[in-house]
């Protein structure tokens, strides 16, 4: 207004936005995701409070299935490569990302880890997210599914004071339960918890020191990786998927050389993302649906 | 305390509404914050304060609007109550949450344009 009569004063206005705050790092997100649902990988980000035992989960899951699939990880910790270290002594291709001060792992710090790691040749791809039941829980990665360490040692009521982080869980994974015999915890009071904190409470109880429980874990991912978008493929997508996840798989089990691998890796995933550059549209739909099944409502935000 | 991570997307976000709209102040934004959104109402208000000094939102105030969670049953519409098992008694559907009850928005930014 003021400006027609030219006395110069401004005019205050409200503009609605309505957008997400973490609207940037959602963008970032959803392009991992489309990085992942590429090239046929599970990506799954693993969550828990400091010494929860989602490294010792992982070894132990190398042990359970690493024969049979090729596992990778990028593991975030304020400070030390400790954790990437410990992995790849277990079998699994590792990365660190140190984070500072940082208290969570974002979509970015992800994205950046891809470069210079050759998780397009895996089969499973865990994110470790820093130790803490609070503020991972707000950023999404791209992953598929958000699985939660909850130990056996750390109280009943865990659930029930972090309701945010297990609100988003796709699964809870109650860890050490070799140490129930020495424990006055109650897995059904844990259970209880869960149920009211989670719409979909899934649990399985592991023990990554005898191994009790890996089996079950093993067919979950199993699952999870039969309902990727490629997979469970709408149409066109299933016949061209398959050739190419398992022709990797026997590539890289005869590989024995990192940059072996690593040239395959390019080879091919020039194929999968131009190849099928144009079903990358029709495979839109399955992707989204395979989301919705998975992780849809907790990343629905 | 990644609030602080919260608030810096926030500013990042209205200095590049300032800038398309060449405006030349911010007087107030608005965010609304879902309960379970995993975000402290307090402590971003403490974040913010701190944070916005020689930003574009320095002489900025912030309204918080919180969105309480309300859990439904999608088939019945049944509310679950507050603390209970989240299904739905009657149909063992798991329950829906409210909308706007995880998510934290910048709703509004009140600013001078020229």
């Amino acid at each position: 207004m003021c400006t027609t009569c030219g006395c110069g004063d401004t005019s205050l206005v409200p503009v609605d936005v309505h957008e997400k705050i973490l609207a940037g790092n959602d963008r970032v997100a959803a392009h991992n995701r489309e990085h992942f649902a590429a090239a046929g990988v599970l990506a799954l980000n693993l969550m828990g409070s400091p010494g929860a035992g989602k490294t010792a989960l992982l070894e132990a899951t190398a042990r359970a299935a690493g024969g049979r699939w090729r596992l990778g990880a990028v593991s975030g910790d304020l400070a030390t490569d400790n954790d990437a270290r410990r992995l790849e002594k277990a079998g699994i291709p590792s990365k660190a990302i140190t984070t500072g001060q940082g208290c969570h792992l974002d979509a970015q710090l992800v994205h950046d880890a891809l470069h210079g790691f050759a998780w397009k040749d895996l089969d499973v791809f865990f994110i470790e997210n820093v130790g803490n039941l609070v503020c991972p829980a707000v950023y999404d990665l791209g992953q598929a599914a958000n699985v939660v360490a909850l130990s056996v040692t750390e109280g009943e009521d865990k659930p029930l004071k972090y309701p945010v982080m297990f609100k988003g869980a796709d699964l809870v994974l109650l860890t050490k339960c070799d140490l129930l015999p020495h424990l006055e915890v109650d897995v059904a009071q844990v259970m209880d918890g869960l149920r009211r904190v989670m719409p979909r409470a899934e649990v399985i109880q592991v023990s990554a020191r005898t191994g009790a429980g890996m089996d079950a874990w093993v067919r979950w991912l199993e699952a999870r990786k039969a309902s990727l978008p490629r997979a469970t493929g709408a149409v066109h997508v299933h016949s061209h998927a398959h050739p190419h996840v398992h022709a990797h798989a026997h590539e890289h089990r005869h590989a024995d050389g990192t940059v072996h691998s690593h040239e395959h890796g390019h080879e091919h995933a020039h194929g999968h993302l131009h190849g099928p550059g144009a079903e990358e549209d029709h495979r839109h739909g399955g992707a989204d649906h395979a989301h919705s099944t998975g992780s849809g409502h907790d990343h629905g935000h | 305390m990644h609030e602080y991570s919260l608030v810096q997307s926030l500013v990042g976000r209205v200095e590049d509404l300032v800038r398309e709209r060449r405006a030349t102040a911010v007087h107030r934004v608005v965010v609304s914050v879902g309960e379970l959104a995993g975000l402290d109402p307090e402590l971003f208000r403490t974040a913010y304060d701190t944070f916005r000094a020689g930003t574009l939102c320095a002489g900025a105030s912030m309204e918080l609007r919180t969105v309480p969670a309300r859990w439904a049953c999608p088939g019945c519409g049944r509310e679950i109550p507050r603390g209970a098992i989240l299904t739905c008694p009657a149909c063992d559907l798991p329950a829906r949450l409210s909308a706007g009850a995880d998510e934290i928005l910048l709703e509004t930014v009140e600013m001078e344009v020229p």
